[in-house]
């Protein structure tokens, strides 16, 4: 199944808002951009409607180099993790599609 | 950051466009977004990851409050994996002390 792109996202700013192509791309593109350097920066992002991006720290624990069986600790971390808000979670449950994700 | 400070953010980084206008571009986006994940597409931002719907098991639940057994029904969930820029860059953050 096909995704939903940067390109037709700006697309639709083009036909829906008339901004101009390049307006519409510069957006799209400063509409991510933004959220990243937020995450970047340890603040959160809260898009009500649609849902959190919360940092979350992960400690140092040991691992393993699945080929060699050699011990390797993975080191400390910032991971991103997305919960989705009330909004989004209901109108997705209504989805009965039959394409497994 | 909340998305009236996202519309700030972005708002104060191009010449173009009105406060308005950036206010009902990201609106547009969002609900794009939303649109796209609710009628089961994926979507697929390089830089800054992919969302996708997962589905859940059909299983049997409890209501808390009274003890009852519930049947539910299997479902779909969003889910976000973070693209390798996004997941470099969170880490950046981390060893610069933020």
């Amino acid at each position: 199944m096909t995704a939903l792109t940067k390109s037709e996202i700006a697309e639709r700013l083009f036909e829906e808002l008339g901004l101009n192509k390049r307006e519409a791309k510069e957006i799209v593109e400063l509409f991510f951009e933004e959220i990243r350097a937020s995450l970047e920066g340890n603040e959160q992002v809260k898009l009500s409607g649609f849902g959190n991006f919360d940092l979350r720290d992960k400690s140092q624990r040991p691992g393993r180099n699945p080929k060699t069986g050699e011990e390797i600790p993975i080191s400390a971390r910032r991971v991103v993790t997305f919960r989705p808000g009330q909004k989004l979670k209901a109108r997705v449950e209504e989805y009965a599609g039959t394409e497994s994700q | 950051m909340t998305k009236s400070e996202l519309i700030e953010a972005i708002a104060a980084r191009q010449a173009q466009l009105s406060l308005k206008d950036v206010e009902l571009a990201v609106k547009t986006i969002i609900e794009h977004m939303s649109e796209a994940l609710s009628g089961g597409e994926r979507i697929e931002i390089r830089g800054f990851g992919s969302f996708s719907l997962h589905y859940r098991e059909p299983r049997r639940g409890r209501n808390p409050k009274t003890g009852d057994t519930v049947e539910l029904t299997g479902k779909y969930v969003p889910h976000f994996k973070p693209g390798k820029e996004l997941r470099e860059r969170v880490n950046l953050g981390l060893q610069a002390g933020l």
